[in-house]
């Protein structure tokens, strides 16, 4: 009997918004000027946070932190597609989507200046907290889409994750249970082409990680990354099809990291200025800038009119950061559990 | 001889070793190309090649799991978990198989295996980046732990665990990756896994650590009045007990100090051998001086949570005092 094919798959790609800032108007999703312009003034307002926070780092007043340069599109683009009553999941790289979700953001800053408060999200904020080993937040989304669906709310969950991410045992259980359980939850993975100094190569031996979801029944796609409107488009259509009970889809945001991994890191031991050069090209915000000056909704004067206003605004989030008042002693204690048993209250006594 | 930090007595320990034994490999994420992210595995790859120093894909159970696979299949891995707290997946495979390999082929197959660990805090690191998980292997029969003070016993055991016939966990302190250094003989020799040294003698006192602790211990020590013994305990499994016996009996009066949560602590199984075997030696109780028993803080607050020379010199005024 002669070989059979048994199923077939395609592997779609979309780019909206090419690094020349020229749109395909065919493929662009409804947004009006003052949307678009909300895309492109959080993105200045992520850089430029995200380059306080590096001089911050240098300066000794913050700790380790990874710089999101290069990713803002992504970032952006994927968050503002959800609604409030949705959830999102991140990892540690996503300076936008937290802006984009309104966690204040001396909160963003606090957590990496080492203060637990960083991660006690807002009552009214949909946000789980950053997640620093690698992958295993995946499993949480899903778990989180269970608890929706069954509860009958009809809300989405955006879960993050890095290239990195996809090669641990976390993301394919993830992958696996979204599927079996044809639960409403993105996975909307940055594949920054890095993880630390592993290249995508050594990584996976797939062509595509948006492959990857095929295997799970998953609906998968690859997006340009640094384009903020495919971002917003997959992310729009994967959430509306999760809220309706489509079920989950994977989506590979493709971008790159242009800064070190952390401040830890030095890139340069691993990549050619060169190739980095060549992806500025690409920046994700000089070409929404592009197409917002063809529309005339861009000029100079309102670029440094927006920046003065961001400064403003981050001087004043740096001094709420450093200026709260220290926690007490007791709150390294007070939320290991409900209750304190005689053997914390012991030992908080014996440091005070 | 050369004068070397403990990063760079464990990358010369790794180099000799590869040398030595083609069987030698290195895996873990970013130990090839960039050298590791403490760079303990700097110029390995140059020197041997992406066969035999292998960055792996981000995979803690691929790593350790496949590492169990080519120590059955005859050659040497020294594994890497990039941080204490990525450790921890690893322990089904440690658990479940790299442990009890021996056992359950009655000898047939073995498991070889070396993982490095950098551990502990103090540091102000990320979340999960300070972590103390010794009792955790330490409680697994058919696993070896062992944990370097200095650059001098991080080269020798390294050594000794690479030619070990078990599989063992290297623990290494980052706080002492740089702090310290030391002369470290360029050729070939192992510091014997199961053996402690005494790191100072007194007679008052006995202070046993391990790791970073061991530092904290000896700025106590030089601060007291009463006279301490210092004994850095460099492998907890297998544990040498006579070096432990022998101090308690002469001193009559132990604290054991450590970074982990006292709760269910290696000091907590210390204190229970210590009274066991030196009952009538005693003075005073065994007190330990350890981390809380709270999720490590982040790095604002942390000081709170380790042990530090200030809290063992308390210690050994109320062990002396008792
Ligand atoms: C389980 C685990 N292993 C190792 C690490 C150390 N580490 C932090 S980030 C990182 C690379 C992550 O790469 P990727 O998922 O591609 O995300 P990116 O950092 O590139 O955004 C590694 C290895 C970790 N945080 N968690």
């Amino acid at each position: 009997m002669p070989l059979k094919t048994l199923a077939k798959f395609e592997v779609p790609y979309l780019q909206i918004l090419n690094e020349h800032g020229k749109v395909d108007g065919r493929l662009m999703p409804k947004l009006s000027d003052k949307d678009v312009l909300y895309l492109y003034e959080t993105m200045v307002y992520g850089r430029l946070l995200d380059k306080t926070c590096l001089s911050l780092q240098r300066e000794g007043r913050m700790y380790t932190y990874p710089s999101s340069e290069g990713q803002e599109a992504a970032q952006a683009g994927s968050a503002f597609a959800l609604k409030p009553e949705d959830w999102m999941f991140p990892y540690f790289r996503e300076i936008c989507s937290h802006i984009v979700r309104g966690l204040p953001p001396e909160k963003y800053l606090l957590y990496w200046m080492g203060d637990e408060r960083g991660q006690q999200i807002p009552e009214n904020i949909n946000n789980f907290m950053i997640c620093v080993p690698v992958a295993t937040q995946l499993p949480h989304a899903v778990g989180m889409a269970y608890a929706l669906k069954y509860q009958k709310k009809k809300s989405a969950v955006l879960v993050y994750l890095g290239d990195g991410a996809t090669s641990k045992g976390d993301f394919h259980e993830a992958m696996n249970l979204a599927g079996v359980w044809n639960l409403p939850v993105v996975f909307l993975c940055n594949n920054n082409q890095y993880a630390i100094s592993t290249t995508l190569d050594k990584q996976t031996a797939s062509k595509t990680l948006a492959q990857k979801a095929i295997a799970y029944g998953l609906s998968g796609i690859q997006v340009d990354g640094n384009d903020a409107f495919a971002v917003y488009k997959a992310t729009l259509d994967a959430v509306n099809s999760a809220r309706s009970g489509g079920g989950p889809t994977f989506i590979e945001a493709f971008t790159y990291r242009l800064g070190d991994h952390t401040t830890a890191d030095d890139a340069s031991k691993y990549r050619s200025a060169k190739e980095v050069e060549e992806w500025r090209k690409k920046d994700p915000i000089t070409r929404l800038q592009k197409y917002l000056e063809e529309k005339k909704l861009w000029t100079q004067a309102y670029q440094k009119k927006l920046e003065e206003g961001i400064q403003k605004k981050i001087n004043d989030i740096v001094k709420a950061a450093e200026g709260i008042e220290p926690q007490p002693v007791e709150s390294i204690f007070n939320f290991t559990y409900s209750e304190m048993d005689w053997n914390l209250k012991e030992q908080l006594n014996s440091i005070k | 001889m050369a004068t070397l930090t403990l990063v760079q007595a464990i990358n010369l320990a790794l180099r000799l070793e590869m040398k030595r034994d083609k069987k030698v490999i290195v895996l873990g994420e970013d130990v090839g190309v960039d050298g590791g992210v403490f760079r303990v595995t700097e110029g390995l790859l140059k020197l041997y090649g992406p066969e035999r120093v292998i960055d792996t894909p981000l995979a803690e159970t691929g790593i350790i799991g496949s590492a169990i696979g080519m120590a059955v299949g005859g050659i040497k891995p020294v594994a890497e978990a990039q941080f204490d707290g990525f450790s921890i997946p690893m322990i089904d495979q440690l658990y479940s198989h790299a442990a009890r390999i021996r056992n359950r082929s009655r000898g047939r197959f073995t498991c070889p295996l070396v993982l490095r660990i950098p551990c502990g805090g103090g540091i102000r690191a990320l979340e999960h980046h300070s972590e103390s998980p010794e009792t955790f292997f330490c409680h697994i029969p058919g696993l070896k732990v062992v944990v370097p003070s200095t650059p001098y016993d991080a080269k020798g055991l390294l050594s000794a665990a690479i030619r070990d016939s078990d599989p063992v966990i290297y623990l290494e302190p980052k706080k002492l990756y740089r702090a310290i250094k030391e002369e470290v003989p360029e050729n070939d020799f192992t510091v014997p896994i199961g053996k402690a040294i005494v790191r100072r003698e007194g007679t008052d006192v006995t202070l046993i650590a391990w790791g970073a602790m061991v530092q904290e211990c000896l700025k106590a020590a030089e601060g007291a009045k009463a006279s301490c013994e210092v004994i850095d305990l460099r492998s907890l499994k297998p544990l040498d007990i006579e070096t432990i016996t022998a101090s308690v009996q002469k001193t009559g009066r132990v604290i054991v100090v450590h970074e982990a949560p006292k709760t269910c602590g290696f000091g907590a199984e210390l204190s229970a051998l210590i009274q066991e075997k030196s009952f009538l030696s005693l003075k005073a109780p065994v007190t330990r001086v350890t981390g809380l028993d709270i999720i490590i803080p982040l790095p604002k607050l942390e000081h709170y949570y380790f042990p530090s020379a200030d809290k063992i010199a308390k210690a050994i005024e109320n062990t002396i005092n008792y």
